[in-house]
């Protein structure tokens, strides 16, 4: 296939509330990819960096800030911010450096550093930055628009909050032998309904934390892959859509939606149409995958994704989680990694992260958390500002 | 002491007439979409090449699509009173500019809500300091 790109290596940084600077859990997630290939850093040709905001200017410039650390040596540079996609926005400007025959081999690193609590705007009066007004004017922190999904849920579909706390549960349970998770423990039912409210019908422990981590990939071309391994892994898809005229769902940073006076809505919702683009590009469908890794950042929002990815129909989630269909063992499983909820939220590693959890889990080498026959996978993310991410990972 | 005087919290966005408050948007010329907060530049129908707007009020009700609420104060730039009280946020859908509006909730919290009721658009106080009470438009159960 034209498009297809070879995954050589998979490292990371373990998730926590470590509080060190950045730049040493992308260093260390990239020596352990390298590692993992079996490559030397002075072998990569491309760096893409996936930025943070939130820890200065090293931070935007997140792809020349890890090669100096790595020790510069002359290779090209590039540094992508997408939110919660930007890990999708580096892998995909790599993928394109390689299919486009600029280099041979690339370097793909995310990391962050998070303050406590919610996450907040950036410091400043700024009366016209959409993300600085919906603080100021409604108080709409990220569990906010949470809470109006997973409401919408119930008030759509007839789900519960026992539904929304038995992802948890499951992805608790996921996460519990993954080296990297921050959280390692086996959660009840009972301690998620009984978490305090932070945003109605969404308890504490529905809402992923925000963590420290460090994800990273090395990618070649399938040329210099066949030269260096046997049979690599590879990614069959990126997909890094916007949404279309008129978005009619309510999405972050927005005090509206669009008015759909004017134009057609759309067949495809944004949502949808994430997933959507990459099963094209792969030529495959959801019916080929064996295991996906969703943007838990609630638990409502991950019964969401199986609608979006077309693990079912809309309103069917609920009956796929109640069958034990997307836990390890099941039919198609969710999160195998643990999860959002097992790992926090390190914003630009977490779509890396996630394609490091398909490659290990489609090589055999997720240990106990290793869905048996994995040889398709598929991640799907959402940054706010309208930024699509879903990748496909294959054997 | 008289009372403060009452300033909107954010400029252009809403009339400040207690009795009869309205969103203020924009509508384009060319192809009637309207946006709030105004869209002035640039049409963003991609399929409109229009440049030109005029300022509309949006309808008063809505349709209540989904709520929830806040439980903790939120981060800064967000002005809380202390003690920080809970308070609900809701998504109104608006039938004649098929658009769906946030507003904080007045009056009701989110055991008073259901999807599906019909909610007004009031004027309430968002924060205060030494010099003025800052207003809001916040969505009421109808």
């Amino acid at each position: 296939m034209a498009h297809e790109v070879a995954i050589l290596g998979a490292g990371m940084h373990p998730w926590g509330k470590w509080g060190r600077n950045f730049v040493e859990y992308g260093v260390a997630a990239a020596r352990a990819a390298l590692q993992d290939a079996g490559l030397d850093w002075k072998q990569v040709q491309f760096v893409a960096g996936a930025d943070t905001i939130r820890n200065g200017y090293p931070g935007f410039v997140a792809g020349a800030t890890f090669a100096q650390a790595l020790g510069w040596t002359g290779a090209q540079v590039t540094s992508t911010y997408g939110a919660c996609a930007s890990g999708a926005q580096a892998i995909g400007v790599a993928r394109a450096q390689i299919l486009a025959g600029l280099c041979d081999v690339a370097l793909v690193v995310g990391a962050d550093t998070t303050p406590k609590g919610f996450f907040a705007p950036q410091k400043g009066e700024r009366g016209t930055d959409p993300d600085w007004l919906r603080f100021r004017l409604l108080g709409a922190t990220n569990p906010i628009y949470f809470g109006l999904y997973a409401r919408r849920r119930m008030e759509a579909y007839g789900a519960t909050r026992e539904d929304f706390a038995q992802v948890k549960v499951k992805n608790s349970r996921h996460g519990l032998s993954n080296p990297n998770a921050r959280y390692r423990k086996a959660v009840t039912l009972e301690e998620v309904l009984k978490s305090p409210r932070v945003s109605d019908p969404l308890g504490l422990l529905d809402i992923c934390a925000t963590s420290d981590g460090g994800a990273a990939l090395v990618l070649s071309s399938l040329e210099f892959a066949r030269k260096h391994t046997a049979k690599p892994v590879k990614i069959a898809a990126v997909s890094t859509v916007t949404p279309r005229f008129p978005q009619t769902v309510i999405e972050m940073p927005n005090f509206s939606t669009d008015s759909a006076i004017s134009a057609r809505i759309p067949d495809t919702g944004f949502k949808d149409s994430i997933a959507k683009l990459a099963y094209e590009q792969a030529g495959l469908g959801p019916e080929d995958m064996q295991l996906a890794e969703v943007y838990d950042l609630s638990t409502a929002l991950e019964l969401d994704w199986y609608e979006n990815i077309g693990l079912c129909k809309p309103g069917e989630a609920e009956r796929l989680l109640r069958n034990g269909d997307t836990a390890i063992g099941g039919r198609i499983p969710v999160n195998p990694s643990g999860g959002l909820g097992c790992f926090g939220e390190a914003i630009p590693a977490q779509a890396i992260a996630q394609v490091c959890e398909l490659t290990w889990q489609i090589r055999g080498q997720a240990g106990e958390r290793q869905v048996q026959g994995a040889r398709a996978g598929v991640t799907a993310n959402q940054g706010l500002f309208g930024h699509g991410s879903s990748v496909i990972v294959k054997s | 002491m008289p009372p403060k005087p009452r300033k909107p919290a954010i400029e252009g966005w809403f009339t400040m007439d207690p009795a009869k408050p309205r969103l203020l948007g924009t509508r384009c010329a060319k192809c009637d979409t309207v946006y709030f907060p105004k869209e002035a530049t640039f049409c963003r129908n991609p399929g409109c090449a229009g440049t030109e707007f005029t300022e509309t009020e949006l309808s008063p009700r809505g349709r209540l699509w989904s709520f929830t609420n806040n439980c903790y104060q939120p981060p800064e730039p967000y002005v809380s009173p202390d003690p920080f009280v809970p308070y609900a946020v809701a998504a109104v859908e608006l039938e004649a500019e098929k658009m769906v509006v946030l507003g904080q909730v007045d009056g009701a919290s989110v055991e008073q809500l259901e999807a599906g009721m019909q909610m007004e658009l009031v004027l309430a106080p968002l924060y205060e300091d030494a010099d003025a009470e800052y207003m809001v438009w916040k969505w009421r159960p109808a």
